[in-house]
């Protein structure tokens, strides 16, 4: 059935969120403005004037973690696979919430105190290595790239099933794609964090009414979960004769113990290491914003549960997500599902909040990859005496360019490109964790051996993953599980490349000290790691330091 | 290194004499005591391990409404994990307004200019 009729209702309804959500992005430029200074420092478009509350917070995290390309491709992989893919999504969201109050109120302190910005710049004041630092950066901008380039796949496949486009004429299959991150790119660019931050509310809400909807109304419309169940548990039982193995996992057997529990809990570990995360959580107000997000956050969780199960309610259905080119692409399944069982204005108000937010976060990661660069590359290594101004005319231009980067990506080369490069991106992030993480507790460890633990996990993280064999096409990058070496342990490759990043890192900082290498200066001081929004930054510290103590030590800058 | 932040600062500058102003070496909070934290850290290590652990959880009966028991119950783990972080939310913020109250009762470390009029920043709403 190539070329889809289009549904019109639905469309419209699409296209008219769509504009409001635009106009909210300009109008935000306005929104909470302090002071005269305008969006001239990184402070103001980078971070939205580092003021967001708690309840800003949540809708801005919510947006941020919970993007469109997740809505898609849980339930398609819940459709294929079943749950060793897809349910695991959910302790996954669930074990991420007592990390982060963990561990992102002592970055948020310290960021506080010193005017960090993104992760890379507390890894530089906290090692004294730029290079420690450049690491991190890099690693944040590469894994963030192939993200943006997923949230169009998810505008992509609301527009498919709307019926926009067609297998023969690829500009004009494109053509919408482009339009809307045009309009994206705009807004980001004159309203930094604030447009995104706004728009999250209106996209937050959208999402939760469609799929408590679709929750309620489904499972009474196909007999109750029992039926959907059991289609699911038929799909998933019934063997591939590619393989000789079942289609999918219905419940996990003990040998999909350890690949379940180590994607969730790597995912977890990963997921605040990526620069759209850090720079939500330091656009928050106080030290305890995130940490009582911590406790109200899980609601998106649940609501990631249940939409995880549409996927086996398409199952029950029999939801046929055909692409434009006629061949099977499960990442239809969730669209599909809502234009075939709702009335056009409700399907359409469903596929919008998918649109929207696939919006959200990839205007929150091109802002935080912005900031990486102008941070730690442009700052770093570049003009090291730039000025506020010059950091937020920079990270603008970078903002751009990234966004038009994963434009091209998604448009120029194969979708599935893009989604191996997300699970390398994954792999990557998570080698910045020793850096990062141990930092805000110890100094222990020393910058080189840090890095050379980046450097280990990095390259057995790729090569495994690059090993992983699909079984039905046999292409590369068939997967993110693979058995540690020298055992038939199978774990996410993030993981191990983890612990082998820890091994390194530890053994080599141990031969660096007996070396007696010199370790970089740290810039930061316990009390840093507790301070709250009412205790004085350390520029403001300095000030005070200098009128009153005019014998006291002089800048030496 | 270039970063702006920490350039002109001096380590045992200004926090000698008594009545000295506010250094980066001032402490914020007085003494921790353990009870809090250990607390909030057994309620963590809880909410991080149990649903890590799919031995438990695996198995498709008892069924809740026709969704088998590895559905249902981690989808029942969302709200505990949630209320697990919201009670180590509520040991650690009451700790930490207790010792920032300690600090400031206790003596010369702040100057007054409002940092102390302003209270803890934990407690706002």
């Amino acid at each position: 059935m190539s070329g889809r009729d289009i549904n019109w209702i639905a469309l419209v309804i699409v296209v008219l969120l769509f504009v409001v959500v635009a106009v909210m992005g300009f109008l935000a430029a306005k929104w909470r403005r302090t002071g005269e200074e305008g969006l001239h420092s990184l402070d103001e478009w980078g971070l939205g004037g580092r003021g967001f509350g708690t309840w800003i917070t949540w809708f801005l995290l919510g947006g941020d973690l919970y993007t469109a390309y997740t809505f898609v491709a849980v339930p398609a992989a819940m459709w294929a696979t079943g749950a060793v893919s897809g349910f695991f999504a959910v302790p996954y969201t669930i074990v991420l919430y007592p990390i982060i109050f963990i561990i992102m109120s002592r970055l948020w302190s310290v960021s506080h105190r010193h005017g960090y910005v993104t992760s890379a710049d507390f890894v530089g004041g906290r090692y004294g290595s730029r290079w420690l630092s450049l690491a991190v950066a890099v690693t944040g901008i590469v894994a963030t790239m192939p993200y943006i380039a997923l949230q169009l796949v998810g505008i992509k496949a609301v527009l498919t099933v709307l019926g926009l486009g067609s297998p023969d004429n690829v500009l004009l299959t494109d053509l919408p794609l482009i339009l809307a991150f045009v309009v994206l790119a705009a807004y980001t660019y004159t309203s930094g964090l604030r447009a995104p931050a706004m728009i999250a509310v209106v996209k937050d809400l959208l999402i939760y009414l469609a799929v408590i909807v679709a929750i309620i109304y489904l499972p009474i419309k196909f007999g109750g979960w029992d039926t959907i169940f059991g289609a699911a548990q038929q799909k998933l039982g019934t063997v591939n004769q590619a393989t000789g193995k079942p289609a999918g996992v219905f419940i996990p057997g003990t040998a999909n113990y350890s690949a379940y529990w180590s994607l969730a809990l790597g995912s977890a570990m990963a997921l605040f290491m990526y620069p759209h995360s850090v720079t939500a959580v330091l656009a928050s107000k106080a030290r305890n914003t995130i940490r009582r997000n911590a406790a109200i956050l899980p609601l998106y969780s649940l609501m990631l549960g249940f939409l995880a199960l549409l996927g086996f309610a398409a199952i029950k259905a029999g939801t046929k997500p055909v692409d434009l080119d006629g061949s099977v692409n499960p990442q239809l399944v969730v669209p599909q599902l809502f234009l075939d069982h709702f009335p056009a204005w409700f399907a359409g108000i469903a596929l919008a909040a998918i649109a929207i937010g696939a919006l959200v976060p990839a205007a929150i990661m091109s802002i935080a990859a912005a900031n990486m660069f102008t941070r730690n590359v442009y700052r770093d290594f570049i003009r090291p005496d730039v000025d506020p101004k010059t950091e937020a005319k920079v990270s603008k231009i970078v903002s751009l360019v990234v966004k038009v980067g994963a434009l091209v990506f998604v448009i120029a080369m194969d979708q599935s490109t893009a989604i191996n490069m997300q699970l390398l991106g994954g792999i990557w992030i998570l080698q910045t964790f020793p850096a990062v993480v141990a930092g805000l507790y110890t100094r222990w460890f020393d910058r080189w051996a840090l890095l050379a633990g980046w450097a280990a996990g990095i390259v057995f993280g790729t090569v495994s993953a690059y090993n992983v064999i699909n079984p039905v096409t046999k292409a590369h990058f068939g997967g993110s599980v693979a058995p540690i070496p020298g055992t038939d342990f199978s774990v996410y490759i993030a993981v191990s490349a983890f612990a082998l990043n820890l091994v390194v890192a530890a053994v080599l900082t141990l031969v660096l000290r007996a070396l007696k290498v010199r370790t970089g200066e740290d810039l930061t001081r316990p009390t840093d790691y507790a301070a709250d929004e009412t205790d004085p930054k350390v520029v403001e510290i300095e000030k005070t330091q200098r009128y009153t103590q005019p014998g006291g030590p002089s800048p030496v800058a | 290194m270039s970063h702006a932040d920490g350039s002109g600062y001096s380590p045992n500058g200004a926090a000698s004499s008594n009545g000295s102003p506010l250094t980066r070496d001032t402490a914020i909070r007085g003494p921790a005591r353990p009870a809090p934290y250990v607390g909030a850290g057994i309620l963590l290590a809880a909410a991080i391990l149990f649903p890590l652990m799919p031995q438990l959880y695996s198995f498709d009966a008892p069924r809740l409404g026709g969704m088998p028991f590895f559905y249902w119950y981690q989808l029942l783990w969302v709200p505990v994990s949630a209320a697990l972080t919201g009670t180590a939310y509520w040991l650690v913020t009451r700790e930490d307004r207790r010792r920032r109250a300690a600090v400031r009762a206790g003596g010369p470390p702040w100057t007054g200019e409002g940092s102390a009029e302003a209270g803890p920043g934990g407690e706002r709403p």
